[in-house]
């Protein structure tokens, strides 16, 4: 155990029994996930499965669903593109991510640069976004979700979009920034060793509905043991 | 002489040097151009292979400019001309704008003020004078209303469909940031729209000197036109062309400004 049992009392985010209909398609069923501070769940499936509909509902991007949701705070959310306003310098773009907390122009500049310092930008300040590399600029996408020290954190596919090499130091950061802050992640990927290497319990979602919950007893392990990678492709249909 | 040097130019030197020094050699060929053009001109004048009723030299066109600067004729005709320009492109401009933002915006406004909109454009605006004169008489409001009438469509359709392109993506991270409409509306729509809402711009601004000066030739007491119209009943060709060339040089200059400001809206792309 490396997280504080009391740390992961506090609930940062929970859906119960969410259900939500596009016209006549149930996309989700009695979807139930809660997520505690300091605590990654990773929830994982195929395209289509509505993974990325029950993140848009904890996120509060979806009003027409039935059920309970409770979110301590205003979670953040990164996507798989970084979404930065290109013509906005990156500071600025970090800023925005304090766009609820009404501080003054002085206390978001000096908060931004702390949130760049930490994802390790803080000589990038003052350029503009189209002059990033891919993991830069979801490296500052990261900082704006992060600058308002959230609760909880969303992530939608955040680390898909980029190269192998550049995958492994976001998940190395980002592992880095949780341990540091303590918030609580739901991490949306379809990718099985992504989940097994950064998550403490791993959600399969296929056609809407939870089918399985793994818990990884030893989470981020250097080497994840081999079963767990096994039973969560085997329950996404993927049999090796 | 010139055609042998470029065949023998690549011969003797390194490809990037011959390169470059074959891009000089064309854009000083390009610059040149004109001036001898001019110098053609004025020589045809001078040993009278051109008829100086018809065409009068270069020089005697630019003496009637220097007249006209001097007599302050040209300052009270710009003034004039100036003001109807940019009256008619403030009024134009801001409807058009403004109708094409709510339309853009708002379902609502697309069904209700796009049709007539688009009925209206189909109408050549120019062949509106006649009624034009019938309702609004002969003074500085019928010249004004028609510059903004002519203004008001390339930037209505520009900003409507600027605004329709903007990246929904960049809308749904506005919400899960928790702008306000307001902030959207700065920090999303406007910075997305104004490149193209620019080239509306520099499309008006054309339509908008056009129509300036087909209606500064009807019924206009002051202004560029009226300087050319007067010209005419004296048989002053050489203000006639010199009348030309001002709009000309309006036209380009106004085109520099909005060009400029193009650069600076999409500085961040460099």
């Amino acid at each position: 155990m490396t997280i504080a049992p009391e740390r992961q009392t506090h609930s940062a985010g929970e859906l119960r029994q969410v259900n939500k209909w596009y016209g006549d398609h149930h996309v989700l069923t009695d979807v139930s996930v809660r997520i505690s501070r300091g605590e990654i769940v990773a929830l994982i499936g195929r395209s289509g499965s509505g993974k990325s509909t029950v993140l848009r509902v904890l996120a509060g991007l979806s009003t027409d669903h039935t059920g309970d949701r409770a979110v301590t705070g205003a979670p953040a959310l990164a996507f798989q593109e970084p979404r930065l306003f290109p013509w906005r310098d990156v500071r600025t773009n970090v800023t925005y991510g304090l766009t609820r907390s009404r501080l003054s122009k002085s206390q978001e500049q000096e908060r931004a640069d702390r949130a760049l310092a930490d994802v390790g930008l803080a000589d990038r300040a003052e350029v503009w976004p189209l002059t990033l590399s891919g993991g830069q600029a979801q490296r500052v996408s990261l900082a704006r979700a992060l600058v308002a020290e959230p609760d909880l954190l969303l992530l939608d596919e955040p680390f898909g979009a980029l190269d192998a090499l550049t995958r492994l130091s976001m998940r190395a950061l980002l592992l880095d920034l949780w341990r540091e802050h303590g918030f609580g992640v739901l991490l949306v990927t379809h990718d099985v060793d992504e989940a097994v290497a950064l998550a403490d319990r791993v959600l399969v979602l296929e056609a809407g509905k939870v089918i399985h919950t793994l818990d990884i007893d030893d989470p981020r392990q250097s080497v994840p043991a081999e079963h767990y990678r096994t039973e969560l492709l085997d329950k996404l249909g993927v049999h090796i | 002489m010139t055609s042998s040097a470029a065949l023998a130019a690549p011969l003797a030197t390194a490809p990037t040097v011959n390169r470059r020094r074959s891009q000089r050699k064309w854009g000083l060929i390009r610059l040149a151009s004109p001036f001898v053009l001019l110098a053609v001109w004025q020589v045809g004048s001078a040993v009278g292979l051109i008829p100086q009723d018809v065409l009068p030299a270069p020089s005697l066109i630019f003496q009637a400019g220097v007249e006209l600067i001097e007599n302050g004729q040209l300052a009270d005709a710009l003034r004039v001309s100036g003001l109807r320009v940019v009256e008619g492109l403030l009024l134009g401009g801001f409807i058009g704008v403004a109708l094409g933002t709510a339309v853009g915006l708002s379902r609502w406004f697309e069904a209700t003020v796009d049709p007539p909109m688009q009925m209206i454009r189909a109408l050549p605006h120019l062949g509106l004078i006649p009624l034009f004169i019938l309702w609004f008489g002969i003074g500085e409001l019928p010249k004004v209303l028609l510059v903004a009438l002519g203004v008001s469509f390339p930037l209505y359709l520009n900003t409507f469909s600027a605004i329709r392109q903007v990246d929904p993506k960049l809308f749904e991270t506005a919400q899960v940031l928790g702008f306000s409409f307001w902030q959207r509306f700065r920090t999303v729509i406007v910075p997305s729209a104004a490149p193209q809402v620019l080239v509306g711009a520099r499309q008006s601004l054309a339509i908008a000197w056009l129509t300036l000066i087909v209606a500064e030739q009807i019924n206009a007491d002051k202004g560029i036109g009226f300087l050319i119209n007067n010209a005419r009943d004296f048989l002053r060709i050489d203000i006639i062309i010199f009348g030309l060339i001002v709009y000309a040089l309006l036209g380009i200059g106004t085109d520099a400004i909005v060009r400029a400001l193009e650069r600076r809206a999409l500085r961040y792309r460099s």
